[in-house]
């Protein structure tokens, strides 16, 4: 069992600056497979990121656990790579350096060394190596992030709206580079998105949450083969599904709208 | 070609401007005749050597900039000759300005030759002072600073010490440190640590705080532990504050090492310049500023080369 996730009762409050108590997520429970693709949607402020802090460690739940094949999460370990928004690569440091820094940092580097050029090549980054990240595209740092995190073979990729700040063609085009990294490296991967079309396109597992208080909504499996048709029957109706969760549709009957 | 040729004209003009009233109006009898009369030479060795050594850039092989256009200094050159030429006129050619306190200017760059020997021995004992007390000052402001940067005790403790501390301004230490260290040496080389340190401190633990905290999130997620996180992200990150730290505290120590050696010092460059104001002699005082401007110049650049080549990773970023 490698890169099985489990959220068990999770709460996570956080204090605000006057005082009061903002309930983040109250009381989540999710089973996330190996080898599984999901997304967590939802509009902003419902925990999704919350969730992915938790499940990096960089936050620690106010009630409950989660888990990572069996073992409670107490702090990060490069056994979960994440990515943000943005790139947040290290400026001063080159691209090569940048991947590698998960080596250097755990000590085995030296007999890594090889893997380095096997992950830019991976991410398409070859001949940019000794390029400087504020020399290179919004969307090649991204890559060099995802590469970054994935040179420490982590079981679970923890993909914090990774694509969101990408103009629209290179999102769709990092939407197949994940999942043909996906099928190359075969790890779980979890991904906040605001997207639903993302979500639909990448996910087997699709969590939709609500906000305040925060919960989980549904979870919806997509069984649609790869590579997907944004256009397919089954591919619209799920979109609308969601949407329809969200409460984006058949809104008008509880809308008052005053001019 | 017009622009280069204009560029070499007017360089060409204010030289022979310079040389004709350098030797064709004669010298005013107010002033002491100087024992090295080469003036007139210096300009004409100057202007050769500036033509020889663009010529040569101009014909080398390799990567130019703008600045590598055929004369492209020789105008400021030609300033400065207009400068030096004026002078020239207002000193010794026509005494306009008082002539003990403007002395020649072949009397000013004689004293560079006559007395080089305890130039050079004063600067060689100003730069080790210079040397040590940057030094010490970098390497404990460094350190104090990471430490206010990344620990709240340290911070705790420290940091009203480097406020109420800090602002004092080195020179004041003086009286003290004076008496207190063996020699005067020593007291002038811990006052210049205290001048670069304050900056140094204060600018690294203000960098370190305002590194980016998904930096360091990020770097967790990759593996690093505590002192790979401070030593590998925090230190390269706040590396810009650092060195505007420094930066800022080398400035103050030339301050700082100046005063000091006026005051308690039996060498250096402070100590020439104070006493040979006291013998009245001008014209070694002027030296001694000169000798005080290229010594800090060079200071200053290899701080700057310094700071281009750790600093590589900014261009495009920030520049200062």
């Amino acid at each position: 069992m490698v890169g099985a996730i489990e959220f068990k009762g999770v709460k996570k409050d956080f204090k605000r600056p006057d005082g009061g108590i903002v309930h983040a997520l109250n009381g989540v429970d999710l089973k996330i497979d190996q080898g599984d693709f999901v997304c967590l949607i939802g509009p902003s402020g419902c925990g999704k990121s919350t969730m992915l802090r938790l499940l990096a460690g960089l936050d620690t739940p106010t009630d409950g656990a989660v888990f990572l094949d069996g073992e409670k999460i107490t702090k990060p370990n490069y056994d979960r790579g994440l990515v943000f928004q943005d790139p947040n690569l290290f400026p001063w440091l080159n691209i090569y350096d940048n991947i590698s820094f998960g080596l250097k940092a755990r000590h085995i580097f030296k007999e890594k060394r090889d893997t380095v050029k096997e992950f830019v090549d991976l991410v398409g980054l070859s001949g940019f190596e000794r390029s400087y990240p504020h020399q290179l595209s919004g969307g090649m740092c991204q890559r060099a992030s995802l590469a970054r995190a994935l040179i420490g073979h982590p079981k679970a990729l923890l993909l914090d709206e990774p694509l969101g700040a990408l103009d629209a063609f290179t999102r769709m085009n990092m939407q197949d580079e994940l999942l043909r990294i996906k099928a190359e490296q075969n790890m779980t991967m979890v991904m906040v998105t605001h997207d639903v079309d993302e979500a639909v396109y990448l996910s087997n597992k699709i969590v939709v949450m609500s906000p305040r208080p925060a919960k989980i909504e549904e979870v919806l499996e997509v069984h649609l083969s790869s590579p997907r048709d944004r256009n397919n029957p089954e591919f619209i109706r799920l979109r609308n599904e969601i949407l329809k969760i969200l409460n984006f549709a058949g809104r008008e009957k509880d809308v008052e709208y005053t001019i | 070609m017009k622009k280069t040729l204009f560029r070499s004209g007017i360089l060409l003009l204010s030289a022979a401007a310079a040389e004709i009233v350098a030797v064709a109006v004669p010298d005013s009898s107010k002033h002491q005749a100087a024992k090295h009369p080469y003036f007139a030479w210096l300009i004409i060795a100057v202007t050769a050597v500036y033509f020889i050594a663009a010529l040569a850039n101009h014909f080398r092989k390799g990567e130019k900039s703008d600045k590598d256009t055929l004369f492209y200094r020789a105008p400021f050159l030609a300033g400065v000759f207009l400068a030096l030429n004026i002078l020239n006129i207002v000193t010794v050619k026509t005494a306009l300005l008082p002539t003990l306190y403007f002395p020649s200017l072949d009397r000013v760059f004689g004293t560079l030759f006559e007395d080089s020997e305890l130039i050079l021995k004063c600067v060689g004992y100003s730069s080790g002072i210079l040397l040590v007390g940057v030094f010490g000052g970098l390497i404990v402001g460094f350190l104090m600073g990471v430490g206010i940067g990344f620990s709240s005790t340290l911070s705790y403790w420290i940091n009203p010490l480097v406020r109420i501390l800090g602002p004092i301004p080195s020179t004041a230490w003086i009286p003290i440190f004076l008496l207190v260290f063996p020699t005067a040496r020593a007291a002038s080389a811990f006052i210049i640590g205290i001048s670069v340190w304050f900056p140094t401190v204060v600018l690294t633990s203000s960098g370190i705080s305002n590194v980016k905290n998904s930096y360091f999130e990020v770097a967790s997620t990759l593996g690093a532990n505590h002192f790979w996180k401070i030593f590998k992200v925090g230190v390269p990150a706040a590396m810009p504050s650092i060195f505007l730290g420094l930066f800022n505290g080398i400035c103050s120590s030339f301050v700082t090492l100046m005063t000091a050696e006026m005051i308690g010092a039996k060498y250096g460059m402070g100590w020439y310049v104070n006493w040979q104001k006291e013998m009245m002699c001008y014209a070694n005082v002027y030296a001694g500023l000169i000798v005080i401007a290229v010594l800090f110049y060079l200071v200053i650049t290899i701080l700057f080369k310094v700071r281009d080549k750790v600093l590589l990773w900014q261009k495009g970023v920030i520049k200062w």
